[in-house]
């Protein structure tokens, strides 16, 4: 009966579970890219081809600087789990159109190095990389990052000021629609809504992207955002101004959804959500600046372990 | 909406591989190989010795001190052995190897009146009879009839969830033998003195539903509860919650909260055991998985090697790795064809790498998919993690030892990471430290 066993099955011992969901971190990182397409059909259809080649040096820049990164850490180069390419999408996504190749290479270079690799590498991350990137570029070349370009299909009432500006320095209320369609100045991927919730929705359907963080964010604005919209109507725009202006969309969808700077629990995700918007709101009506979704995301973001440890979920079955 | 819990996962169900094959009972081979201990608690003390002759359900070891259970032969034939013999943990333990003599004799218990039987009378057929629970832990049936005088039981909970993928025994059960388990059930029920049963069962069995619901009919103490399917639907706990709503908190049983719970194939034991007399000599199980070549609900002498099962199921394929006892998700890997299947064991898979998949694990990504899922409200990743920093206290605190190890969260996790296998570890030595500070 010894013999009954044939030597060459090498049976694998491991403690269970022995099946898996077949999530894996590339897959959900591809599925991202894929899902920032339709933002970038928008950017081109805006403004224009060149516009790819913004997207083409951000990504390439991402991608050399972790593999040196991990070359010189003596790491392994993991550059097809497609984490370095969203940073790279993302980056240049938030840029103004026709924004300067070279400082689009330097903004990608902060981005993964002082965003990502200083800590560790992807995981260990405290603030959104692409974020980093963008708030380096938006320190150093102040100009060049507020230097807006007409859409394409522009509108002869539409100025080359983004909505945001345009309220803030000229009290000008932009349409609702074009804002809509994306048909108005802004970051290249940041002013077509419909764009980016298409990709959003996509993300959230398939499980990737929780969807406590958007929902608490639009809900967030409408209730901080209408508040003061309420007290005055004529001082203060309209919260759905608010949700389609600047890169509140875009932030609410691809950048406060990031899987490594946004809290663990759910309760966490909703406060996060809502604390966003709480600041956005505050930037945008009484800050200097006429858009303030990046420091607000940033500034989140450090506040993300002090989230987790307070919202740890109430253990099944203890009492309150 | 269905009644449920909170967080689980839905893993692939595989079921119909098996759904619709009925038991099947499997020959006697040569030898049957019986561990003294297949049950929670004490090993059982041997009564025969080598040369014995015995008969088809004959004692042959004694239950031996309060949580024990006794062991009876499967088969007519003469003791070769007792010796060390590795069981489905691999580990040596002491058995009685049985040759198998034809024999058409059986030594039955006397057959009882399930109508006029005392609930003390159950309890003692029950002990005699050698029943485990057939959930997974074995735990001896009988105890879980007798709660402690202070708890008040009102409430009989069938676990027919079958939560696990691939298994389709209790499925089986349900539909094959409903008479069967019905009497089972009532028969626990005056055990317990109580009148009211719940029978659990995920609404991906609307056939055992059905089935259960026309046998049931007019008869209102016995009550079928549809429930949504989604793992683990029947942990103790999750299953507790669905029907009742309530929560049984940490360090607490399901008796506390007066119910007690009992798996189909439990309940069709004590069937047998009063009406038919017959000890638990059997176990049903599901054998499946991609790696074998004909899948199959099997009725088997318990004691039967594995390989012996394999074969009867046409042997297994060269794209076999992973050979376990129970459920994918909960289930034991197994390193030996050669140990024999015991009482409780509900399955046999035989997994290939195309199910188990590759499990190269990376950093956390912190996505918070392990903490949505945790049924128990647990942060598996936190617990996994303070474990690889060996800081077990505070994993105690952050509740490590709540964990039943369901492996719902390394299930999910993209990045791969064996949380819940951390977590195992961190519990022993959690348990340690905590059990080290109270006697201290």
């Amino acid at each position: 009966m010894d013999n009954a066993v044939n030597p060459s099955y090498r049976l694998e011992l491991s403690s269970s579970p022995h099946i898996h969901s077949r999530w894996t971190v590339k897959q959900s990182m591809w599925l991202v890219n894929l899902a920032l397409l339709p933002s970038i059909i928008a950017a081109v259809v805006y403004f224009g081809y060149y516009q790819l080649s913004i997207l083409f040096t951000s990504v390439l820049f991402c991608l050399l600087t972790e593999a040196a990164i991990k070359y010189i850490r003596k790491r392994q180069i993991t550059l097809m789990d497609g984490s370095a390419v969203i940073t790279g999408l993302l980056l240049g996504l938030i840029l103004p159109p026709n924004f300067s190749l070279v400082f689009t290479a330097m903004g990608a270079v902060v981005a993964i190095a002082l965003g990502k690799e200083i800590f560790g590498g992807l995981g260990n991350n405290i603030f959104n990389p692409a974020l980093v990137g963008r708030a380096f570029l938006q320190a150093a070349f102040p100009v060049g990052i507020t230097t807006w370009h007409q859409p394409n299909y522009a509108l002869d009432s539409v100025s080359s000021a983004t909505p945001l500006a345009a309220f803030k320095f000229d009290k000008v209320i932009t349409d609702i629609t074009p804002m809509f369609w994306g048909n108005i100045s802004g970051s290249l991927g940041e002013t077509s809504a419909l764009a980016i919730i298409i990709g959003g929705l996509f993300l959230i359907f398939i499980g990737i992207v929780n969807w406590r963080v958007p929902v608490s964010m639009i809900i967030g604005m409408l209730i901080f955002g209408g508040l003061f919209w309420i007290i005055d109507p004529l001082k203060y725009p309209s919260p759905f101004f608010q949700l389609l202006a600047g890169g509140f969309m875009f932030g609410t969808f691809f950048m406060a959804t990031d899987w490594v700077s946004s809290p663990l629990t759910n309760k966490g995700m909703l406060i996060f959500g809502l604390l966003i918007s709480f600041i956005v709101v505050v930037i945008r009506l009484f800050g200097g600046l006429p858009e303030g979704m990046m420091y607000a995301i940033l500034l989140m973001n450090a506040f993300v372990p002090l989230i987790n440890k307070y919202t740890s979920p109430k253990i099944f079955g203890v009492e309150k | 909406m269905k009644k449920t819990f909170k967080g689980g996962v839905h893993p692939h169900e595989m079921k119909s591989l098996t759904e619709k094959k009925a038991f099947e009972k499997m020959p006697a081979g040569k030898q049957v190989i019986l561990p003294l201990s297949q049950h929670l608690g004490k090993s059982a003390a041997p009564v025969v010795k080598k040369g014995s002759i015995v008969k088809k359900g004959e004692l042959i070891a004694n239950g031996d001190g309060f949580i024990s259970a006794p062991v009876h032969s499967p088969v007519s034939g003469v003791v070769a052995k007792i010796s060390q013999n590795p069981n489905l943990s691999g580990i040596y333990k002491d058995a009685v190897i049985i040759d198998v003599k034809e024999d058409e004799e059986t030594d039955y218990l006397p057959a009882l009146n399930p109508d006029t039987i005392t609930s003390e009378e159950i309890i003692e057929r029950v002990k005699a009879a050698g029943i485990v629970g057939q959930g997974g832990a074995a735990f001896p049936t009988y105890v879980k009839l007798m709660p402690p005088k202070d708890k008040k039981i009102d409430l009989l909970i069938i676990n027919g969830c079958e939560c696990e993928p691939y298994l389709t025994r209790d499925f089986r059960f349900m539909i094959e033998t409903p008479e069967k388990l019905i009497g089972g059930i009532k028969l626990i029920m005056k055990a317990l003195g109580i009148n009211k049963a719940n029978i659990g069962i995920e609404d991906n069995k609307p056939e055992a539903i059905k089935k259960l619901n026309e046998h049931l009919a007019g008869q209102g103490e016995i009550e079928v509860k549809s429930l949504k399917t989604k793992y683990p639907q029947g942990a103790e706990k999750m299953l507790i919650k669905s029907i009742t709503g309530k929560e049984v908190p940490p360090g607490k049983l399901p008796l506390d909260l007066g119910i007690v719970i009992q798996n189909i194939g439990t309940a069709c034991s004590v069937y047998d055991a009063v009406v038919n007399g017959i000890p638990q000599i059997e176990a049903f199980m599901t054998v499946s998985g991609l790696g074998i070549n004909e899948p199959k609900n099997l009725i088997v002498n318990v004691g039967t090697p594995i390989n012996e099962i394999l074969d009867f199921c046409s042997g297994v394929n060269d794209k076999a790795i992973k050979l376990i006892a129970g459920g994918p998700m909960m289930g034991v890997a197994q390193p030996d064809f050669n140990a024999p299947i015991t009482k409780a064991t509900s399955g046999l898979l035989i997994l290939t790498k195309e199910e188990v998949g590759d499990n190269e694990a990376s950093n956390c990504l912190r996505c918070g998919k392990c903490v949505e899922a945790c049924p128990l409200d647990l942060m598996p990743t936190k617990l996994a993690r303070l474990t690889q920093l060996e800081r077990f206290e505070e994993a105690d605190e952050a509740g490590i030892l709540v964990c039943m190890e369901c492996g719902t969260c390394t299930f999910q996790c993209p990045a791969n990471i064996p949380l819940v296998q951390w977590i195992r570890l961190g519990k022993q030595s959690a348990l340690k430290i905590k059990k080290e500070k109270q006697s201290a």
